[in-house]
């Protein structure tokens, strides 16, 4: 009981201070706007449903990673966090607070562009429970990298640089911009090591339906990344934060 | 009720905390005294579980902090060397999320929080947002939000540094207040005059290593036989140290300012012939007066330094709170 109303006000402190903050806000709805904006400049209508998993991944992918990744080095710089640390909850408890209000600030981030999707492609083509699973889950495994981000960056700019350092690769060998198969045949295997190339993969999937995998394989996978993250996560928290 | 042993911190090849013991009692305050970089602060850390002992083990209320460390912190209230609530939020919610992360349901905590407020006389600025508040202000709202779970165990780190001598006095009060509850009370702090005011009991720690430890009466107890007398004239005794010093064998003469000096000694200081002295050199004594040897005396015979922990510019008269 201590322990979910702990981590209950944890999320909702997040949220508020955080999260909910306008200029958050607005990221979150001005990042996807302006690229489908970039995209719609030059593409056929065709060419959009095509573009638009992506456009949902990468939204997911930026808003989730940096907001953790900062917020958490935030607080550690204000001293601030040592209060989680010495709450009489498990970390594991207090991480996943942590992590579940990035979370949702992720899917919130895939607002704008599902909207997109409704314009573009239309409310019964698209396959909802896997488009949500496929947010999901992006937003539960970039999250955790955000906060493996934050174990490793002592001030929030290092956090900015190193998000930074992780996504922008992940962008291009995820098969968003690039369709997996026309990769050099060297960053293939790169590419099946990152996450994201799963999520995208799913919400291709829900959407468009010319996915690569299996869905169920995407899942898997996605879901074994997100426990492996949290472990190296708790991990590290143990090891660099508890001096 | 804390049970400190062979406590030792090393970072990297420097040893910060060098085998500490102590114990504290059950509702005592217990005072941590040393001067900067001494290890108070690393103690502290390792004894609530923000950093791990190196070597050695912490018992609090039976329970092994290195090993059920979440136990151990949900009996403790802490008060960090600095005060770290959350800027963007107010008082109020800082002081009713801190009692979240210890489960208090929702009635309870603002109950608390509004209570906690009206004692720390800190009503009327509760919907502030913490960055605004002054530093007197943000240190008595984080010792509020330590002790808003009631918890049994309250560490402080330096609790008044840094504010003015009313907040420090009110944050002294609260203190006694905590202690009149039943609270068991760790408090670090630089400033002796605090620890004498307000402790049972102290441990002189330096350089990583506990010098002295025992109640504030067995400390003095060591230096009581020591006498020392400040003497104010009128006219500058600064020529005349020397010749002083050999007059009075065995004492140590210090100046203070242009007109007044200190005597100290293991023997009884003979008035009249001072006087007489100082008159032959057609100086008059205005006033001479017997100051108590402090913890401070204590300090520095223990450790040889002559370094004091803090400055005075008073004399040592014992004051209290
Ligand atoms: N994380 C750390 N890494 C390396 N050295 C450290 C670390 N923390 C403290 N030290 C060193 O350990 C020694 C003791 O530091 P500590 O903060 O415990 O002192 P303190 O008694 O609290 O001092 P102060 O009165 O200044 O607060 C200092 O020399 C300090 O430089
Ligand atoms: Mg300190």
């Amino acid at each position: 009981m201590r322990s979910l109303i702990a981590s209950w006000n944890i999320l909702k402190k997040d949220v508020k201070t955080y999260y909910l903050k306008p200029p958050n806000i607005s990221w979150g709805i001005i990042f996807p706007l302006s690229w489908t904006l970039m995209q719609a400049l030059h593409s056929a209508k065709g060419n959009m449903s095509g573009l638009l998993p992506g456009l949902i991944a990468m939204s997911v992918l930026f808003g989730t990673t940096s907001m953790l990744a900062v917020t958490i080095t935030f607080e550690r710089s204000g001293r601030s966090f040592d209060r989680l640390l010495l709450a009489p909850i498990s970390l594991g408890m207090m991480v996943g607070a942590k992590i579940a209000g990035a979370v949702i600030f992720g899917i919130f981030n895939a607002v704008v562009p599902v909207i997109l999707v409704f314009h573009y492609i239309g409310l019964e083509r698209v396959k909802w429970a896997m488009l949500f699973l496929g947010v999901l889950l992006v937003a539960i495994t970039s999250a955790l990298i955000g906060l493996l981000i934050a174990v490793s960056a002592q001030q929030v700019f290092e956090a900015q640089t190193l998000s930074n350092f992780f996504r922008f690769p992940m962008l291009f060998l995820c098969g968003l911009f690039l369709p997996l198969n026309s990769l050099p045949l060297f960053l293939r295997p790169v590419s099946y090591l990152l996450p994201l190339t799963y999520g995208t993969d799913i919400i291709k999937g829900a959407i468009t339906r010319n996915n690569l995998m299996a869905p169920a394989l995407s899942y898997g996978v996605l879901l074994a990344f997100a426990t492996g993250l949290f472990f190296l996560c708790h991990y590290n928290i143990k090891r660099k934060w508890i001096l | 009720m804390i049970v400190a042993s062979k406590l030792k911190k090393k970072y990297g090849d420097f040893t910060a905390v060098d085998g500490i013991s102590f114990t504290v009692k059950q509702g005592e305050i217990f005072g941590f005294l040393g001067p900067n970089g001494a290890g108070k602060t690393s103690t502290i850390n390792m004894m609530i579980g923000l950093s791990r002992p190196t070597e050695g083990e912490i018992i609090i209320d039976g329970i092994d902090v290195r090993r059920q460390t979440k136990k151990a912190q949900a009996i403790m209230g802490i008060v960090p060397d600095v005060s770290n609530l959350y800027n963007e939020m107010t008082g109020f919610e800082n002081l009713c999320f801190c009692a979240s992360l210890y489960g208090l349901p929702k009635k309870e905590r603002e109950h608390k929080a509004r209570q906690l407020l009206e004692r720390f006389q800190l009503t009327g600025i509760e919907e502030r947002p913490f960055k605004a508040y002054s530093k007197g202000m943000r240190r008595k709202l984080t010792i509020a939000a330590a002790i808003i779970h009631s918890p049994r165990v309250l560490f402080l780190d330096e609790p008044t540094a840094g504010i003015d001598i009313v907040s420090a006095r009110q944050v002294r009060e609260l203190v006694l207040g905590l202690k009149e509850l039943g609270t068991t009370i760790f408090v670090t702090t630089h400033n002796i005059e605090e620890a004498e005011r307000i402790c049972d009991r102290l441990a002189f720690i330096a350089n990583g290593k506990i010098v002295a430890d025992g109640s504030v009466k067995e400390l003095m107890d060591q230096v009581s036989h020591r006498q020392a007398m400040q003497v104010v004239t009128d006219a500058n005794v600064g020529g005349l140290i020397g010749g002083l010093q050999a007059r009075f064998e065995g004492s140590i003469i210090e100046q203070i300012d242009d007109r007044s000096m200190l005597l100290k000694s293991r023997n009884q200081i003979p008035l009249l012939p001072l006087v007489e002295y100082l008159s032959r050199h057609g100086i008059s004594v205005y006033e001479a007066k017997y100051v108590r040897p402090s913890l401070e005396d204590v300090f520095i015979s223990l450790t040889g330094s002559e370094k004091p922990l803090i400055s005075r510019n008073k004399g040592k008269g014992g004051q209290k709170p």
